[in-house]
């Protein structure tokens, strides 16, 4: 496969759609999957050829509005309608070509508007079982332009000067890692693509896997030709199936196009990545216990160094980077680091895409440019707190980060800021409470999640969640003294500063953060007994007879 | 060194095939004992003693190490599943919508706890750390098919279909 080639493949798949006068998208994510959007597809596919309109309907990936879902996006009009369903197919299609059906459309113009689609550029405007698509849309131009006109080095030049930092949670700097793998030394390297999603709120990865599954593979290849590596793998969550049956059809289509294999592009470069399913670890996602996993064993972590970067899979140099650090690869690669750099803040550049879930009206996925305002994004993007609730706090950074109450909402998010409030931006869940939430309770949850995923070998976090979880318990229930509150401040120290990896010394970011901005909702637990939110089943307290 | 032979089929059901399939795609490798280990849950639902022996033999590797990692990852179940299972999704978004009061519910009426099926064999209830659906939540999975924004009610309705059928 040459460029020439490439291209032909474009036109002839542009000029194919082309023939047609109106395209039907049909989101065919998870969440809109759920809800039959499959059914709804057929129906649309039926009632075009009943009407003969010369129409294509096409499933594509998630649209990210999952809120109004099922959602369907008529092309070359930009018609969105939303909460759609098989009965409303007749309607719908018999539209097209005139006026769109009013009631059925979704005017949130508000939620779109300042939404910049990096990642997500071709979610929900591609099939994603189509290799032909995403080449129609510049897909592995990338690849090929690297493979051809560039050197490694050149390649990772672009990537350092992009300012990308890695999106998995770390946010360390995507070019001096690919820098340090390239100049380990060794023949056999591997890259490996980390997609064990594991934080509960986050589900940027899953959708990207689901709706654009060539990026990622594309990402990996070129990174696979920066550092010199001819081997890959995927890791997925087996929480996820349809990623990993779309990933599995990628692969496939990636191979009989030429784009994986060997001699990729006429060139003496060979690729090829193998899927391997997780099972259930949250520790998985840390880049040891990964390590691990694919090896077959237990997912438990060591300590570093060495870095994978020097001694990694089977102790060769590995290059380990999130689904969301390589889908922003190609467009790095096809339109220049500086390009990239332009967008986002001082130290935090590009664009993140989260996933705005829990008491916030446009629950989905949105991507947004580094910086952009707390408040914009819950307030303006998601549409604020439903159902006349208050705004109490947003949750950034999974289990291991933190609560941020209504005064913060005017942080810009970028990896820094939100390290200096009490938070990481960890890999990008953001999840709304409102007055209905203990913040007790929440970090609570937190404890006890972390507690449950500890691996179990180092014991600051082995034993130091599962204190910290008897605590808590004591708090909610009423039970604790204004010790307990400063014993649990010591252990939040001793576990952040004595445990092995990320995940024991970060489970105590929920405590602390809720502590540093709600502390008066543990004094009323502890000193008057009550649960301001009404959560926590507090007993009264059994009177003492003298 | 005399060549290694992987150990007989335990029996001639066919999903030991399958199984057997898995591990010869990747030359019998040691690192293939999780793939092998998804194939045989995704093959019989559950893993049993045999079935670790069996893998752990073929692939050369301590049944001791074979059963650490099935009692690490909580994705393997040593018990068979029942007839049906609800799985209720304890993510952190689904919790904000009340997913832990689904479970209370669920718990009280099967009288079982989360992780157990009932006596009869008929109704499994388990637990998930998110699937991802968070736009949907609370979620939960209904022999395996995902249904978001789910209700009290609308829990009992399907957990009252699968007691009478």
């Amino acid at each position: 496969m040459t460029i020439e080639e490439l291209d032909q493949i474009a036109e002839s798949t542009r000029a194919e759609n082309a023939k047609y006068d109106q395209v039907v998208n049909v989101c065919m994510g998870t969440g809109c999957l759920s809800q039959h959007s499959d059914q709804l597809k057929d129906a649309l596919t039926k009632e075009a050829e009943v009407q003969g309109k010369n129409v294509m309907v096409r499933r594509t990936g998630c649209m990210g509005l999952c809120a109004a879902g099922p959602l369907v996006l008529v092309d070359p009009d930009e018609t969105l309608y939303q909460h759609m369903n098989a009965s409303y197919a007749k309607a719908v299609v018999g539209s097209l070509g005139g006026e769109p059906v009013a009631e059925l459309q979704c005017d949130l113009r508000e939620h779109f508007d300042q939404q910049v689609h990096v990642v997500l550029e071709n979610s929900g405007h591609i099939d994603p079982e189509k290799i032909d698509d995403y080449i129609s849309r510049e897909g592995y131009r990338a690849l090929l332009t690297a493979l051809t006109d560039m050197t490694p080095h050149g390649v990772i030049h672009q990537i350092t000067e992009s300012g990308l930092r890695g999106r998995g949670g770390g946010g360390y700097p995507t070019g001096l890692k690919w820098s340090t793998v390239a100049k380990a030394s060794g023949d056999v390297k591997y890259v490996i693509c980390n997609g064990d999603e594991g934080d509960p709120g986050a589900f940027m990865d899953r959708s990207v896997l689901e709706s654009d599954p060539q990026r990622v593979i594309e990402g990996m290849a070129i990174a696979a030709y920066a550092i010199g590596a001819s081997k890959g793998y995927i890791y997925v969550r087996a929480e996820y199936p349809l990623a990993v049956s779309r990933l599995t059809a990628a692969l496939r289509d990636a191979r009989r196009r030429g784009l994986l294999g060997n001699n990729i592009g006429n060139t003496a470069f060979n690729f090829d990545v193998e899927i391997r399913l997780g099972a259930g670890a949250f520790v998985c996602g840390e880049e040891t216990a990964l390590l691990a996993s694919i090896e077959g064993r237990r997912g438990t972590p060591r300590p570093r160094p060495p870095y994978p970067a020097v001694s990694g899979l089977w102790g060769k140099p590995t290059l380990i980077n999130n689904v969301e650090t390589f889908a922003n690869i190609a467009p790095i690669i096809r339109k220049s680091g500086r390009w990239f750099a332009g967008m986002g803040s001082e130290r935090s550049k590009g664009t993140k895409v989260f996933a705005l879930t829990g008491k916030i009206t446009n629950t989905g996925l949105v991507e947004v440019p580094m910086g952009l305002k707390l408040r914009e994004i819950i307030n303006v993007i998601g549409g604020g707190v439903p159902d006349g609730h208050k705004f109490k706090a947003v949750q950034t950074g999974g289990p291991s980060g933190g609560c941020l109450p209504a005064e913060m909402l005017d942080i810009g998010v970028s990896y820094d800021a939100l390290i200096k409030v009490g938070s990481i931006m960890g890999s990008g869940g953001m999840i709304v409470m409102d007055d209905t939430s203990c913040m007790v309770n929440v970090a609570r949850f937190f404890v006890e999640f972390t507690m449950t995923e500890s691996c179990g070998k180092c014991v600051p976090c082995r034993a130091g969640t599962a204190q910290m979880y008897t605590l808590l318990t004591k708090i909610c229930e009423g039970r604790a003294t204004m010790d307990d509150l400063d014993k649990l401040i010591e252990l939040c120290d001793t576990i952040k500063s004595a445990s092995l990896c990320g995940l024991g010394q970060t489970s105590p970011n929920p405590v602390l953060s809720t502590l540093k901005y709600f502390k008066n909702e543990y004094i009323e637990h502890i000193v008057n007994k009550r649960c301001p939110a009404g959560v926590c089943n507090i007993k009264a307290p059994v009177e003492v007879l003298a | 060194m005399p060549a290694f032979t992987p150990p007989p089929l335990p029996s001639d059901d066919k999903r030991w095939k399958i199984v057997n399939g898995t591990m010869r795609k990747n030359g019998f490798a040691r690192h293939a004992l999780i793939e092998t280990l998804h194939t045989v849950q995704s093959s019989f639902g559950y893993l049993d003693d045999n079935a670790i022996r069996f893998v752990a033999q073929s692939l050369r590797v301590p049944l001791s190490q074979a059963y650490g990692v099935v009692t690490f990852y909580h994705y393997f179940s040593l018990k068979p599943p029942g007839k049906h299972t609800m799985t209720i999704c304890t993510g952190t978004a689904c919790f904000i919508k009340g997913s832990d009061k689904l479970l209370a519910e669920a718990e009280k009426r099967l009288g079982i706890a989360h992780g157990q099926t009932t006596p009869d064999g008929n109704i499994s209830l388990m637990t998930a750390r998110c699937v991802g659906a968070c736009g949907r939540a609370p979620v939960v999975l209904t022999d395996g098919e995902l249904v978001g924004q789910m209700t009290e009610p609308q829990m009992q309705d399907q957990l009252e279909r699968w007691a009478v059928e």
